[in-house]
């Protein structure tokens, strides 16, 4: 009876513990093209990042990082939060979070080339890390990738239960010239990330970006 | 070999081989009649049989929980008899032990005011002034004959006569003092009288609520002894209680779930303050399951305090404890219960300034405006909220006495209700049972129409055997073998 008594407390304990802290939380990855002209859309992907702020919830994870010259890197995440589980405590991480973001559009400088693939590597990597039940990785540009002589980005990307979602993508001059070249960008972006299992989805009407977030 | 190479097996022409089939199966169909008729009737019967069991057990079955349904019933309502009861004596003990055990006093007070009145009435009674003494010595003096010019005698008769007044005076004096003095007392008696009345007036009350409480007593004996002789008066009474009972007590604890559901919203969201926004727990939200157990946990208290006052019955263990261990049982689960409401109020405060916010960096972020709620307006809220927060634990402590009525209640209504359903279910089997012997019998019909030429032509033959039987033994219109067969 005893043990009986004890394996039943012990079972509660366990299921009691065994709470899954990441398996429901959601993990937003955000790319921003800092390169050439698009550098004037910044003020645009502000107001996305502050709507994604507002959506996000206690234990969600949350990063904004430029794509430039080389975005394979840890220098940039222009900022990044795991929010605490405290509501008062998310709300001021929210706040910073925001600083950040206002500072680095201030003082941001256009970059000579477009490392999309990079920034895609890195946001697949910090995503991997936080370990986010949900993974959400937003490109706020053209599409236009452009690498320096010497970088390689012909890499298979592994995306699997990844949704990348492409926001207000542009057109180019040359692709009012010939549209085709636009839909062929779109074309290949989409089943680079298909080919790697994820799921793709271009979003230039920010108002449909609340579905992305919520759902 | 297929179906057509069957079909065709006795000729060439299919409406032929119709013709001989159909003989072929008809004379099959005949020779195998008898059997066929009998297993038909086999499988009937079994059917019928099983339905007919079926349904008589479960006439049994609902024989026995009608009755079980009953005693519960019958118990019940004897248990709430004697609670009544038992109530009512304790009322009149509490009169007895509160009024009536100041009687004697009350009869010695009463008796002592009786004196006093009496010695205040023989004090007071009027006392005739004393005849004058010296009448005879006047007229005695009157008679004295002299002239009215004697001035001697005129001076002893003007003495004489001031001597009377005088002593009229005084005399006249004395008796309105002595007057006076009487009507003191009497005046004294008064509020003694007053006093005595009221005190018979408390006493006419005290007996009079004995005796109302005693009528009471005796209509609930009456209930009592109905339940104890189980007559159906009683028991309809008692059914129709049960289910009245069931219906108010649903609705009121649905009124109580609705107001756990507020008081729950008002406490979810700043749980997530102490046990966190994010965590999970068996697919639900830690902070929502601590915002539920403190609710349930109030509901026990309160389930628990109401025991403790013995106003719910449901826990027999707390009702057998001793009154002192009890009375201790209370006031912990009413501290615990204020602590818990105590701290819904806090919860409700900080669910407010969570809110205020959520709301300020809602409006920074998506409109890049602070937003700005008047102060003034403001503790409205956060005061209604905690009001609500410290008020819903308390009003959910007495859930406990519907719940009682509940819990009881519903085990008549499903009483009640399982009965009918068997009652349902054993209609249905005898219905089928009736249904699977009709079948059976139509079953036969339709298999003697199939071969109704075969049967024909040995109606005909038997029929003509009989008849020269019948020649050869001699005709008894009263007894044939062929009335038998039709038969």
């Amino acid at each position: 009876m005893k043990n009986i008594i004890l394996a039943m407390v012990a079972a509660v304990l366990l299921i009691g513990c065994s709470s899954e802290e990441t398996s429901h939380s959601k993990g937003v990855y955000m790319l921003l093209d800092t390169s050439g002209t698009y550098t004037e859309e910044l003020v645009k992907a502000q107001h996305i990042i502050n709507y994604t702020l507002a959506k996000l919830n206690p234990g969600d994870s949350f990063a904004v990082a430029r794509i430039d010259t080389a975005s394979f890197s840890e220098k940039d995440i222009v900022a990044k939060v795991t929010f605490e589980d405290r509501p008062s405590v998310a709300n001021r991480q929210k706040r910073q979070f925001r600083e950040e973001v206002d500072r680095f559009v201030k003082e941001v400088k256009p970059s000579g080339y477009t490392d999309i693939t990079g920034g895609l590597l890195q946001a697949v990597e910090y995503l991997n890390e936080a370990g986010t039940g949900r993974k959400t990785i937003l490109i706020f540009s053209d599409l236009k990738e452009e690498l320096k002589k010497g970088y390689v980005r012909d890499i298979p990307l592994q995306m699997g239960g990844y949704e990348v979602v492409a926001l207000n993508v542009t057109k180019l001059r040359s692709d009012n010239i010939d549209p085709r070249e636009y839909m062929d960008r779109l074309q290949m972006w989409e089943e680079r990330i298909e080919a790697g299992e994820g799921h793709w989805r271009v979003i230039n009407d920010m108002e449909r970006l609340e579905s992305v977030i919520i759902d | 070999m297929s179906f057509s190479e069957i079909y065709l097996l006795w000729s060439e022409s299919a409406a032929l081989s119709a013709v001989i089939w159909s003989v072929v199966l008809t004379v099959l169909t005949y020779l195998a009649r008898e059997p066929m008729h009998r297993m038909i009737e086999a499988v009937s019967s079994l059917a019928k049989n099983a339905f007919q069991q079926a349904s008589e057990s479960l006439l049994g079955a609902e024989k026995r929980l009608s009755e079980r349904n009953t005693e519960v019933l019958i118990a019940a309502g004897r248990e709430a008899s004697e609670h009544l009861i038992e109530r009512e004596f304790v009322r009149i003990n509490r009169i007895v032990e509160t009024d009536l055990a100041e009687y004697p006093t009350l009869h010695r007070k009463i008796s002592d005011v009786i004196v006093r009145i009496d010695e205040d009435y023989k004090q007071s009674s009027d006392v005739p002034p004393e005849a004058p003494g010296w009448g005879k010595a006047i007229s005695a003096v009157a008679q004295i004959s002299t002239s009215k010019s004697d001035p001697m005698v005129g001076q002893i008769l003007e003495s004489i006569h001031g001597s009377l007044e005088k002593n009229h005076e005084k005399t006249l004096d004395e008796y309105r003092k002595s007057s006076r003095e009487r009507h003191m007392l009497l005046k004294k008696m008064l509020p003694s009288w007053r006093g005595m009345n009221s005190d018979l007036k408390q006493v006419d009350q005290n007996v009079n609520a004995l005796m109302e409480r005693s009528r009471v007593v005796d209509r609930q004996m009456e209930e009592y002894e109905k339940i104890i002789n189980e007559t159906d008066s009683a028991k309809k009474t008692l059914s129709s209680s049960s289910l009245t009972q069931f219906f108010i007590a649903g609705f009121v604890l649905a009124i109580a779930i609705g107001g756990a559901m507020i008081n729950f919203n008002l406490i979810a969201r700043p749980m997530q303050e102490m046990v966190g926004g994010s965590s999970v727990m068996m697919g639900y939200k830690t902070a929502n399951i601590a915002a539920l157990v403190i609710i349930l946990v109030e509901v026990a208290m309160g389930l628990f305090l109401m025991e403790s006052l013995r106003i719910t019955r449901l826990f027999p263990v707390i009702a057998s404890m001793k009154d002192d261990m009890r009375m201790h049982m209370a006031w912990i689960t009413f501290t615990i219960l204020l602590s818990l409401a105590s701290v819904e109020a806090g919860l409700a405060y900080m669910r407010e300034v969570l809110a205020q916010d959520d709301a300020a960096l809602r409006a920074s972020l998506l409109s890049g405006t602070v937003a700005a709620m008047g102060v003034s307006d403001r503790w409205i809220t956060t005061a209604a909220q905690m009001g609500m927060g410290f008020i819903l634990p308390f009003a959910l402590v007495f859930v406990a006495i519907p719940l009682e009525s509940f819990i009881h209640s519903s085990r008549t209504v499903l009483g009640i209700l399982a009965a009918g359903t068997l009652r349902a279910l054993a209609f249905a089997f005898a219905v089928l049972a009736n249904t699977s012997h009709y079948i059976g019998r139509m079953l036969t019909s339709v298999y003697d129409l199939f071969i109704f030429i075969p049967l024909w032509i040995e109606t005909r033959v038997r029929g003509s055997n009989h008849s020269e039987k019948k020649k050869s033994r001699g005709f008894n219109p009263l007894q044939t073998d062929s009335m038998k067969e039709v038969s």
